[in-house]
């Protein structure tokens, strides 16, 4: 049971921030993805509207007007330094996709089109119609397989082995066989994705259940910003699925009962492209306030007005996503949406190389990485711009695989304990046998429900003390959950459970963030505390686990060319 | 509406050959089939095992065979298949490992053959290499493919031979093989030359197509391909 497989690094997660990252150390290093979904099945595919860099291909654009724009995207709690290096080697790395091979779609002049996006004062959304996340993950996967990385695929990572603040190596799950491993490296890195699933409406694929920061939480180091959580604007109607901010990028309307492009009461200038942040919630105020369509709750997304050719040619995914999970064509009839959960901000804090961190002083843990969306270096802070995830994937899964090659060149293979996988393996055999009847089905649909409805959009001190408590008891249950399927081969009731256990654990720490955060910020939005508070709250939230609950301390935003002000577009 | 799923189940530690189970679930409209298996995991049987994650039609999990056609849980509507029974398969011809789960490896080794990348000799240019709108469209449909292995599996030839390298590694080959910017396009025609492995044991039955749940012309592309080899 106890096979060790060795490598210099291994990386787990084979999305965009993983497959950029393994890149980069492949011809320096012996590396490896371990990852529960094949490569391409990464939700970093679900991405559609593009990538931002200020290329300058369709207007004059810098990258200090993207600087400015994400930060004050962010609230101001970004970190200026790590959005800095995002926006500054954004257009170098975009160059670099070009010339692996990504499709992106093309001006008249044969570079690459750019479009508007929300909270972007110029068009630097670069794209392949709305299948960018799709071509970008393709594209990486080409370049994995050229260079021949080994790839550990349908395999669930269940904790690190990390011991006097120095991390060496991992335990695995091979789904297919039901097999542990134990992995020794002299590095590893998470790229694992967002935690989108703690929420019933969302955007995201089942496999988002925040894994990697879980298992960084339970290894006693923390897990930064919980509490902002991006709900997109757009998700279709009760299913929660994407439809791309490139949809208003090119002009589509977002309408109310009464027929009025509503926008013009919340963001008279920017209108249906401000910050997503705003837009969700001038969306939940016009169906809070009864001017949903029917009353129900939902606004409509009016693309026809751009006509079947533009439609079909900029925006075919969202006609055949429409059609398909909502019956509407978009080319005919308004597309029922609603604010859908969507990012992540939060995550694993790290330094800007990459370097995960272990406390607010930024002490270095050794041999531990993490980049993308499960990590908070942070360039998003309280909101992140839409375009700027698939950016943060790439230019910090590169930056972080330069780092490690660095690191690389003096680390060596720690020692491992003498059982790595004995804790694991008790965990398991637990599971299997259990006793319990509670069903882990029904905990999970509770908790995306209360999740969902009281740390949503809108927050208030009731909600959120009534959600945690919830949260608690359902925590509790689960220490009677009942696992109906006891075999190994692809036991997909055991894996489902597991990841049950990593919503349930986190979701504390989002809603206890939202309730000790008094403040309206970003995605964070309390209608008991409706404005921001930089006095007491431009700062990062550190959670810690303890017996009680999460400990939290807190952390000084970096701030360097851009003074906070007031956020009105 | 009540709808029966007759599922195909085995577990290797189990069972000695696979059977079939049926379920019961009712079902309104805009249901995928897809949610009735989430329906029937959660709350009926939670020993069933498949594939899933984006339920967008993005990520190509859960291809399976569905009323006979290779086909995305996630994008069929129950409704749509006018049936009060559905037969719900793995993809055929893969390795049997559980349930509806099959073993996708010789797939993706399969396109690895292709040299699926995009291969240059000059050197770059400093900014991205110029493609015209005109030229990029030639790769439009063929970059819709999200490797889900409907196409594939659904191919006669596929049935039957082993090393048959199949539409989905052909269709990423003439994806750079149409690529305006690829310099190695004899290379990519070479991998799917072969008499046995290669193109030429495409019949044009057209099955690849019809199950493609992005509509890609897969047959299409095969096709012009076998016209570039035919003019080499």
């Amino acid at each position: 049971m106890n096979d060790i497989i060795k490598h210099d690094v291994i990386i787990i997660g084979g999305g965009l921030a993983g497959m950029r990252a393994a890149l980069e150390v492949c011809d320096n290093h012996d590396v490896a993805i371990v990852t529960k979904v094949h490569p391409v099945r990464s939700h970093s595919g679900a991405a559609q509207g593009g990538i931002a860099a200020s290329l300058g291909n369709t207007s004059e654009d810098d990258y200090e007007k993207h600087m400015f724009d994400t930060v004050k995207g962010s609230d101001y709690l970004g970190d200026q330094d790590a959005i800095e290096i995002l926006v500054k080697e954004a257009p170098e790395n975009i160059i670099e996709l070009e010339h692996f091979g990504t499709p992106f779609s093309r001006l008249d002049t044969g570079k690459i089109a750019q479009r508007p996006f929300g909270g972007h004062s110029e068009p630097r959304a670069c794209y392949a119609a709305d299948i960018t996340g799709h071509v970008l993950l393709h594209n990486l996967y080409e370049q994995i397989v050229k260079k021949g990385v080994k790839i550990y695929s349908e395999f669930y990572v269940l904790d690190i082995i990390l011991e006097d603040n120095i991390c060496r190596g991992l335990v695995a799950f091979d789904l297919t066989t039901g097999k542990l491993h134990t992995f020794h490296s002299k590095a590893v890195m998470f790229a694992t994705g967002g935690y989108g699933r703690a929420f019933r409406i969302t955007s995201n694929a089942h496999a988002n259940t925040g894994d990697g920061l879980s298992i960084v939480y339970h290894a006693g180091l923390p897990i930064e910003d919980m509490e902002f959580v991006q709900f997109h604007p757009t998700g279709l109607y009760q299913q929660g699925i994407l439809v791309t901010e490139g949809a208003r990028g090119e002009g589509g309307y977002l309408i109310n009962k009464d027929g009025e492009r509503f926008m013009k009461r919340y963001a008279p200038n920017m209108m249906e492209i401000a910050p997503r942040d705003i837009v969700s919630r001038s969306i939940q105020t016009e169906i809070n306030e009864g001017r949903g369509i029917d009353g129900k709750d939902y606004v409509h997304l009016d693309i026809r007005h751009l006509g079947k050719e533009k439609i079909m040619t900029l925006l075919p995914q969202i006609h055949e996503l429409a059609l398909d999970f909502v019956g509407v064509d978009c080319i005919e009839a308004p597309i029922p949406i609603q604010p859908t959960a969507h990012y992540s901000m939060g995550g694993i804090p790290v330094n800007i190389d990459g370097n995960v961190i272990c406390d607010e002083n930024e002490t270095k843990v050794t041999g531990l990485y993490a980049a993308g969306e499960c990590s908070c270096v942070s360039v998003h802070g309280a909101n992140r711009l839409g375009c700027n995830s698939l950016l943060e994937a790439v230019v910090y899964g590169r930056r972080t695989g330069k780092f490690m090659n660095e690191f690389l060149k003096t680390a060596k293979h720690e020692k491992l304990p003498e059982k790595p996988t004995e804790k694991i393996e008790e965990k398991i055999s637990k599971l299997l046998n259990t006793t319990g009847n509670e069903s882990p089905a029904k905990i999970r649909e509770e908790l995306q429900e209360i999740m969902f409805r009281k740390c949503g959009v809108y927050r208030t001190e009731v909600d959120l003390k009534d959600c945690l408590q919830t949260v608690k008891k359902l925590q509790e249950r689960f220490k009677n959950v009942k696992i109906e399927d006891h075999t190994r081969t692809y036991n997909t009731d055991l894996i489902e459970t597991i990841e049950l256990s990593h919503l349930l654990d986190f979701s504390e720490v989002i809603v206890q963030g939202a309730l000790s955060r008094t403040e309206s910020r970003g995605g964070h939005s309390r209608v008991d505390f409706p404005k921001r508070d930089d006095a007491n709250w431009l700062k990062h939230t550190f959670a810690f686990r303890t017996e009680n609950g999460p400990r939290f301390t807190y952390k000084p935003v970096k701030i360097t060319k851009f003074q906070p002000q007031e956020r009105k577009y | 509406m009540e709808v029966t799923f007759k599922i195909h189940r085995f577990n290797p530690e189990k069972d000695e050959k696979p059977y079939y189970k049926e379920y019961t679930v009712e079902v309104q409209k805009g249901v995928t089939v897809l949610d009735c298996l989430n329906q029937i995991k959660w709350y009926q049987d939670g020993t069933l095992a498949y594939r899933r994650s984006c339920r967008s039609a993005i990520c190509g999990s859960c291809a399976m065979t569905i009323n006979g056609i290779n086909r995305l849980a996630c994008k069929t509507q129950v409704l749509h298949l006018k049936s009060n029974t559905i037969t719900v398969e793995p993809l055929p011809k893969f390795r049997l490992i559980r349930d509806l789960i099959v073993d996708m490896d010789s797939f993706f080794e399969k396109l690895e053959k292709t040299k699926p990348y995009l291969i240059t000799h000059t050197p770059a240019p400093e900014k991205e290499y110029y493609q015209s709108p005109e030229d990029r469209k030639k790769i439009d449909d063929p970059i819709n493919c999200i490797m889900c292995g409907a196409c594939t599996t659904s191919c006669p030839t596929t049935w039957t031979n082993n090393d048959y390298l199949g539409p989905a590694a052909f269709n990423k080959a003439y994806r750079f093989v149409a690529d305006s910017r690829d310099e190695g396009k004899e290379e990519h025609l070479d991998a799917v030359n072969d008499e046995n492995s290669g193109i030429w044991r495409c019949h044009t039955i057209t099955n690849c197509f019809d199950a493609c749940p992005k509509k890609i012309d897969i047959t299409k592309y095969i096709g012009k391909l076998k016209m570039k080899l035919a003019s080499f």
